[in-house]
């Protein structure tokens, strides 16, 4: 297809042209810039810093998954030493605004502390402001407080109908949200095709689950009116006016002051929670305020639990393997709340058919509320989950025709002329060499070895199984996937910038501010020193890295959805054209030359081909700032520049929402193939070889992109194999701690190799497209695969996750 | 409400000696952090399931969560503040984390780095992989999926036996 560029979209100013062949610096495997403090112990996380005066809270739970709260006693947990405030629901009705929310139901009302009623186990129900820790958890235990215990809404599919009780009254309803979507003729693709495959599958609730929790320091100053939040919470720019309505304060008076995150993984997205709490009980006590997440609090009380999906799933396809149409039915259970809306569905939506081509998709979905922790962000933020059905019923549709599983899949690719490729929905595929992908991880897995490998194994009765799946990794969303759910949208933003400026100081030093968010466990410091390296041709650790508090701060949106590194480095180089610039114009004033035979070199500026003409960076920034009759006469003092940097390519979607439009057109591509052999006994599953090979345009450091694909596929391996939210019949959470939620450990895990083949993106500054969440995007699929392959003797198809190690031996047993 | 009284603890921690009064309730890692203002030391799961928090205790790992820091009164404690030079200069395992990307967020590492110290100073020629692999099962990482520690510590490992 031909795109025709909106003229809004943002442009890279300069000279920075997609995929350039002679990159010095980007593509480089240099050591990542941030560790040497975090490998020292001084990383500064928020539970590290301590404000002067500053008191401690926590906060008393819900024991409760539905319930009324009929009566609160806070006066023994008042009475004890040491405690300054005790403060309930009535506190927050009285001195705040409900938290906001992206889910466009008037009816979904979510508070700091709950108000008359409890609708998750855990929910908070009081907060303690106490001189330590310690005491705050003492007078935890001394609130009273009684409570009408209601039914607990727990089967979302119960939930749904006529006479359920609610989890919202305002809502009347626990269905937030219904609607079918369908692209192409479905119906008709259906009808015509030699067969097709329909399953029922389940992805269960589990969470992103950072070591580091989430916390935050309120600091509020009564003098000036300036409320300053300290947080490791991510896009703090984004909305940001938002939680200051929550606050009841200017949002020119709210000063976030974005901390180190230890992983987030989509847990600490958005500021509505934790920060907006602390900065609220330090509005309430005139002092500072810590208050830190334990971990049954991270675990029961946090707003970002992964997807929970019910799902059925319908591929028709030919005799020859060829696919043609796909159904999904989806009633996805949200929880208590519904902070983000279904927009974890419009990441499904911009690559539902995969890599394959799949014409005709019909996609229809239910958002259902129940008496659970809410949804938030997870890695994959629910493309995850969909490449999981895709992937199953690809292997469901192997099996039925007797078909390889590599050959079914192979058939179907996008061809590498077919780009830019347009998909059912309306999303576009950037660029991308499919079959080139798949050849190099076969070259590099040996496929044909392990099948025969696994073929003689199970004659000698062990249980190998082999897993291949692909997935596609889209990056940088559009705000659109937020709002075409609905034909008359509430609010329709169409904005997800990110920005960075430049100042070289007088000496010569760069100094990089970025936007949106302090570190968080990706590299956003060595990912601009490296661009900045690129630009400028100086070392890159000689980079200072800085980031603006909110009140200081350019538009940003932050991490999520794979596109922080495409879009920081379209700002910096934005930033660095305009530094460039400059420079250019001081340095051919006086070296008497045309700018146009300047070069970025060692450092400085030079003339082409003249190695004596050259100033450096210092010389130059001295002139900038302290010789203002050595510039050019109309030029002022400084060097300082910045630039905001928008979406590159989105676009509208139609008014029937049959085309959704673009809103996350740069797509990644990945194969991975395993062999795992399964202990029966024991349920155990053993890895005997893990290859990847990722396609993420430009790699911008090999060893940090290998970092993130092999972090991913753990976690993604969490998902397949341990992790659950488990909930009793009375909506009770029955694994609060990590004695009962396992992660992965060094002894699960596989030991991968990594491919990389590089498809630049022709949109993006350098071609780098995201890859933050590609690795958790496969693992459930191979794990899938394998494990079923591997107990294929006992005719096991696996339709829900985890895949336990009790499940296996049962299936083993043929229980 | 509190009748029971602070108790003195002396204890040595990265070679230099500290008396302090304290809560016989306050648990280690928060001693550690907020009397010593030691900070590198973080806690995850404060119950002894994540090993985030691990120290060297008279030369053995343990959980600092899960020691009350009345319990170490007269022992002899090494946190991740100590592996480094004065000067800030990484020392060898340290460094390769840095050159085998053997963190992303860096909240685990302290932990992890400790753990590796007490593996190495046992087993200075690194061992299997699948016994590095034992040796940091009681520490939990989120971001690494692990591959890439265990690369650190073979080559810190093999930095050792160059040295």
């Amino acid at each position: 297809m031909e795109i025709e560029q909106d003229p809004n979209a943002s442009r890279i100013a300069g000279d920075t042209a997609p995929g350039d062949a002679g990159l010095r610096w980007i593509g480089k495997s240099i050591n990542r810039v941030e560790d040497p403090r975090f490998l020292r112990g001084e990383g500064r996380y928020i539970d590290d810093i301590t404000l002067p005066n500053m008191l401690h809270a926590a906060i008393k739970r819900s024991p409760h998954a539905h319930a009324r709260i009929k009566s609160i006693d806070t006066s023994k947990a008042e009475a004890l030493p040491g405690v300054v405030r005790v403060l309930t629901g009535q506190d927050v009705k009285e001195h705040a605004n409900p938290l906001p929310s992206f889910s466009m139901n008037p009816g979904i009302q979510h508070d700091m502390i709950a108000i008359e009623k409890v609708r998750h186990y855990g929910e908070c129900v009081a907060a303690v402001v106490a001189e330590n820790r310690y005491i705050a958890e003492d007078a935890c235990d001394l609130i009273e407080i009684e409570y009408e215990v209601l039914p607990a809404v727990l089967d979302p599919l119960k939930a749904r109908e006529e006479g359920s009780p609610l989890v919202h009254e305002a809502l009347g309803k626990n269905e937030a949200y219904s609607r079918t979507f369908s692209f192409g003729e479905v119906d008709k693709a259906f009808d015509d095709a030699a067969r097709r495959v329909s399953v029922d599958l389940y992805w269960p609730r589990s969470t992103g689950m950072p070591m580091d929790t989430n916390g935050a320091i309120g600091d509020y100053d009564a003098g000036t009116g300036v409320l300053t939040i300290h947080a490791n919470s991510m896009n703090f720019t984004y909305f940001l006016w938002l939680i200051a309505g929550t606050l009841k304060i200017p949002s020119a008076k709210l000063k976030i002051v974005p901390v180190v995150a230890g992983g987030s993984f989509g847990s600490k997205f958005f500021m509505h929670k934790v920060p907006t709490f602390a900065g609220w009980l330090s509005l309430m006590v005139g002092k500072p305020v810590k208050y830190i997440e334990d971990r049954v609090t991270h675990i029961v009380n946090n707003d970002h639990a992964g997807s929970d999906r019910r799902y059925k799933a319908e591929l028709a396809f030919e005799d020859d393997g060829t696919f043609q149409a796909l159904r999904i039915d989806c009633v996805d259970d949200y929880g208590a709340y519904l902070q983000f809306g279904v927009g974890t569905h419009g990441n499904a939506l911009s690559q539902i058919c995969g890599p394959y081509t799949i014409d005709h998709v019909e996609y229809s979905l239910a958002a259902v509320l129940t008496n659970k922790n809410q949804q938030g962000a997870y890695r994959g933020f629910g493309a995850e989950v969909s490449n999981w059905i895709l992937e199953r019923l690809v292997d469901h549709a192997a099996h039925d025709l007797g078909m390889d599983r590599v050959e079914i899949r192979r058939k179907n690719l996008i061809q590498a002329d077919a780009f830019p490729y347009l998909t059912p929905t309306g999303n576009i595929y950037d660029s991308g060499n499919y079959p080139g992908v798949l050849d190099k991880v076969l070259a590099d897995f040996d496929y044909d070895y392990w099948v025969k490998y696994r073929d003689d194994a199970r004659k000698e009765g062990r249980h190998v199984g082999i897993g291949v799946v692909a997935s596609q990794e889209r990056s940088v969303f559009s705000s659109t996937e937020f709002w075409f759910w609905f034909d008359e949208p509430a609010f329709s933003p169409t904005s997800s910038p990110e920005s960075a400026s430049i100042q070289i100081e007088p000496t010569g030093q760069i100094v990089v501010t970025l936007h949106s968010q302090a570190m968080w466990g990706n590299s956003p410091e060595t990912v601009v020193s490296q661009v900045i390296a690129e630009e400028f041709d100086v070392d890159p650790t000689s980079v200072v890295i800085t980031y603006a508090d909110s009140q200081h701060a350019l538009p940003g949106t932050g991490p999520g959805g794979s596109r922080y590194t495409v879009m920081v480095s379209g700002a910096v180089a934005g930033a660095a054209s305009q530094m460039k610039d400059k420079i250019k114009r001081i340095a051919a004033n006086k070296l008497e030359a045309a700018e146009g035979d300047l070069e970025f070199r060692d450092g400085g500026v030079g003339v082409k081909g003249a190695p004596d003409k050259q100033l450096s960076l210092s010389d130059i920034a001295m002139m900038a700032y302290m010789f203002k009759l050595d510039l050019p006469p109309d030029m002022e003092s400084g060097l300082a520049t910045q630039w905001t940097y928008d979406h590159p390519l989105t676009t509208l979607p139609n008014a029937d929402r049959s085309d959704l439009g673009m809103f996350y057109p740069f797509v990644g591509h990945a194969w991975h193939m395993a062999v795992v052999e399964v202990d029966p006994g024991t349920g155990r599953v053993e890895f005997l070889r893990y290859s990847a090979v990722h396609d993420a345009g430009t790699v911008v450091n090999p060893k940090t992109l290998n970092g993130q694909i092999i972090g991913g596929t753990v976690q993604g391996l969490g998902t397949a194999m341990l992790e659950e939210y488990l909930y009793d019949d009375q909506g009770r959470v029955l694994n609060e701690n990590f004695e009962h939620y396992h992660l992965p450990s060094s002894m699960d895990v596989p030991t991968m190799t990594i491919g990389h083949q590089e498809t630049p993106s022709p949109y993006t500054a350098y071609g780098i497209k995201g890859a933050g969440e590609g690795g958790r995007m496969l693992t459930p699929a191979i794990m899938s695969a394998a494990v079923e392959d591997a107990l294929s003797p006992y005719g096991v198809r696996i339709t829900s996750l985890p895949i336990s190690a009790e499940q296996i031996v049962e299936w083993a047993a043929g229980d | 409400m509190s009748t029971i009284e602070n108790q003195l603890v002396t204890v040595t921690v990265n070679g230099r000696t500290y008396e302090r009064e304290v809560e016989p309730r306050k648990a280690l890692s928060d001693f550690l952090r907020e009397d010593l203002e030691l900070t590198g030391t973080h806690v995850a799961c404060e119950h002894g399931f994540c090993g985030v928090c691990n120290i060297l205790l008279d030369g053995q790992t343990v959980r600092s969560c899960l020691l009350f820091a009345v319990q170490v009164d007269g022992a002899s404690i090494e946190t991740v503040e100590s592996l480094a030079a004065s000067d800030g200069t990484l020392n060898a395992l340290q460094q390769a984390f840095n050159d085998n990307a053997g963190l992303q967020c860096g909240y685990c590492t302290p932990g992890m780095l400790m753990t590796a110290k007490e593996y190495l100073d046992a087993n200075p020629d690194g061992g299997t992989d699948d016994e590095i692999r034992e040796a940091i099962s009681g520490v939990l990482c989120r971001c690494t999926g692990y591959q890439q520690i265990v690369e650190s510590i073979r080559a810190a490992a093999s930095a050792g036996k160059g040295a």
